[in-house]
């Protein structure tokens, strides 16, 4: 590859990334505080590619450049460049949802709830309490979790969210099982705002044995997709 | 120094493009690749709409995206070494005595706040620069496990056993030590063949510079793209379940572990919370998971082989990952 193809993938990748960290995109592969360093890193690959060309261009007009060949693998550089700008692929799944264990963190601390009525929890914070405390901090109270739908191979149905810690391929779900007025049909991946309380149900995840709380619905709203598909924890 | 040597074949390979009769051109190649994916979208998206390619797809962007903040870093980072701090510095600042060396330049990994991705281009600038091979391997091994964002990641995944930030740090300076010995004792200098770099002699510093950055990241970028590829594709193959039989046995588990953090090519910054979500393991399993990862693992391989030769990480690879499990077993018994 030449100087010059290689200073116009640099800045489309560059252009990439600041592409994706300015918008949504990136939110669906890496956490959000990897935004800023997105956006320097893109500054930096598009300067060195104006670098390049500038450089290039002095080069040629003073003396001829010995060329210095780089390896063919960088062509490989252009296929993030596809798959983030023109394919986008979604932000995981049920399907990897399913096929990977609940991976529920043990809580560093359970603080006190706020008074708010109905109560918005984290699917893991729900899930943490559920699990670890016995619902004890959470008592009869109507909580609100988010999530989208997974089912098992025995038609349980389970409201998901990753838990992500650095970018997509760390990402593992938390489970948390639906019983109570569930809506009568429901498609795998949609999103639901669910409105439930603590029930001592329980059951074993078949993948890994973990433990999956149960949630007893009251109702199940369908709602878009949110901009920031996974949970975190800090 | 022996290790600046060009490698002849490399050169050729590269070169042959415009010795052949009809002329190769890059970037009208590059133009029309771009046009052609730009024109078929609809049927590309088309075949990739299966859930299992969809995910494989978003783990690989996933990985590249990550990473890419980090090489960058590095990159810059290698690149300010080699134009503004001039070769004599680490002559002064480094003992004199190889043995001595390696165990100072371990330690120096401590002020390297990044992941594994940038510790390559780093230590292949300092081998540039002079810095005895076997240090600066001490230095590429330990700095990606050993700083501080990375220890401080271990103790909040870890919270119920500070142990493991003591034996993440013990184990993994031990085993850079012990690799650059190693390297010190048995290397032959014909084995680190770094492909040609270009040399910015005449140029200014700014040219140097930005050639520098261009070049390490064209380099390392691609063997990224492998990488990231490849450790998509196992965590789309691999079953979880296997996992869960392999945590029986503590021998098996060690073991296990270890080639997992081989395959999946997590950021050294991210793989305590990984480990710390392998909750069927033992500690002594998950800490070789937070050795091994940091050392060795497919894109490291791939960026290894970029910066120092194919020869070189082909023997370095083997012996390091088998170094990193057996001291994590070691320092598990003792520490854990």
């Amino acid at each position: 590859m030449n100087r010059q193809a290689q200073a116009v993938l640099l800045f489309l990748v560059g252009g990439a990334m600041v592409f994706a960290g300015v918008t949504d995109l990136s939110l669906r592969y890496v956490k959000a505080g990897l935004r800023p360093l997105l956006l320097v890193a893109g500054v930096v690959l598009a300067g060195a590619a104006l670098a390049t060309v500038w450089y290039e261009l002095r080069a040629t007009r003073e003396r001829e450049h010995h060329p210095h060949p780089e390896p063919r693998t960088s062509w490989l550089l252009v296929l993030p460049l596809f798959a983030l700008i023109l394919l986008a692929p979604p932000a995981l799944d049920s399907y990897s949802a399913m096929r990977d264990g609940t991976a529920l963190p043990p809580p560093v601390g359970l603080p006190a709830l706020p008074a708010a009525d109905p109560l918005r929890l984290t699917v893991v914070d729900y899930a943490d309490r559920a699990v670890y405390d016995h619902g004890r901090s959470l008592g009869d109270r109507p909580v609100e979790i988010t999530g989208f739908v997974g089912f098992d191979h025995d038609g349980t149905v389970y409201l998901i969210r990753m838990l992500l810690n650095c970018c997509a391929a760390d990402a593992r779900p938390v489970k948390v099982g639906l019983t109570g007025q569930i809506p009568p049909v429901l498609r795998p991946d949609s999103w639901l705002e669910i409105t439930g309380t603590y029930t001592v149900r329980q059951t074993k995840d078949p993948v890994n044995n973990a433990t999956i709380p149960f949630i007893e619905v009251k109702e199940a709203k369908p709602v878009p997709a949110p901009a920031e598909p996974y949970e975190s924890l800090g | 120094m022996t290790t600046a040597k060009a490698d002849p074949t490399g050169v050729e390979q590269g070169d042959a493009d415009d010795r052949r009769g009809w002329h190769f051109n890059s970037l009208l190649v590059l133009t029309l690749l771009l046009l052609l994916g730009f024109q078929l979208q609809g049927p590309i998206r088309q075949a990739l709409s299966a859930p299992a390619m969809q995910n494989w797809m978003t783990v690989f962007v996933a990985v590249v995206v990550q990473a890419l903040p980090f090489l960058v870093f590095g990159v810059l980072l290698s690149a300010l070494l080699a134009v503004f701090v001039p070769a004599s510095f680490f002559a002064r600042a480094l003992p004199k005595r190889p043995a001595l060396a390696v165990p100072v330049a371990g330690l120096a990994g401590v002020v390297l706040p990044g992941c594994e991705c940038a510790s390559v281009p780093v230590a292949g600038a300092l081998v540039r620069r002079g810095v005895t091979p076997a240090a600066a391997l001490a230095f590429l091994l330990s700095a990606p496990a050993i700083n501080p964002i990375v220890l401080t990641a271990t103790a909040v995944a870890f919270p119920g056993d500070p142990e493991m930030v003591l034996a993440r740090f013990a184990a993994s300076l031990l085993v850079a030590c012990v690799m650059g010995w190693l390297w010190h004792r048995l290397g032959r200098p014909g084995w680190l063949r770094p492909p040609a770099h270009p040399s910015f002699e005449g140029a200014g510093r700014g040219a140097a510079f930005w050639g520098s950055v261009r070049h390490d990241v064209m380099h390392a970028g691609g063997f990224l793209v492998v990488g990231a590829m490849a450790a998509a594709t196992l965590k789309a193959v691999v079953p979880a379940g296997w996992l869960h039989t392999a945590a029986g046995n503590p021998v098996v588990s060690v073991l296990t572990l270890g080639i997992l953090a081989v395959l999946l090519s997590i950021c050294s910054e991210a793989d305590a919370f990984v480990a710390a979500s392998l909750s069927q393991f033992s500690l002594t399993a998950r800490l070789a998971f937070l050795v091994v990862g940091p050392m060795i693992d497919l894109k490291l391989f791939g960026m290894q082989a970029a910066t120092f030769g194919r020869g070189f990480a082909m023997r370095f690879a083997p012996v390091t990952f088998a170094l990193a499990v057996l001291t994590s077993a070691l320092a598990g018994t003792v520490l854990l």
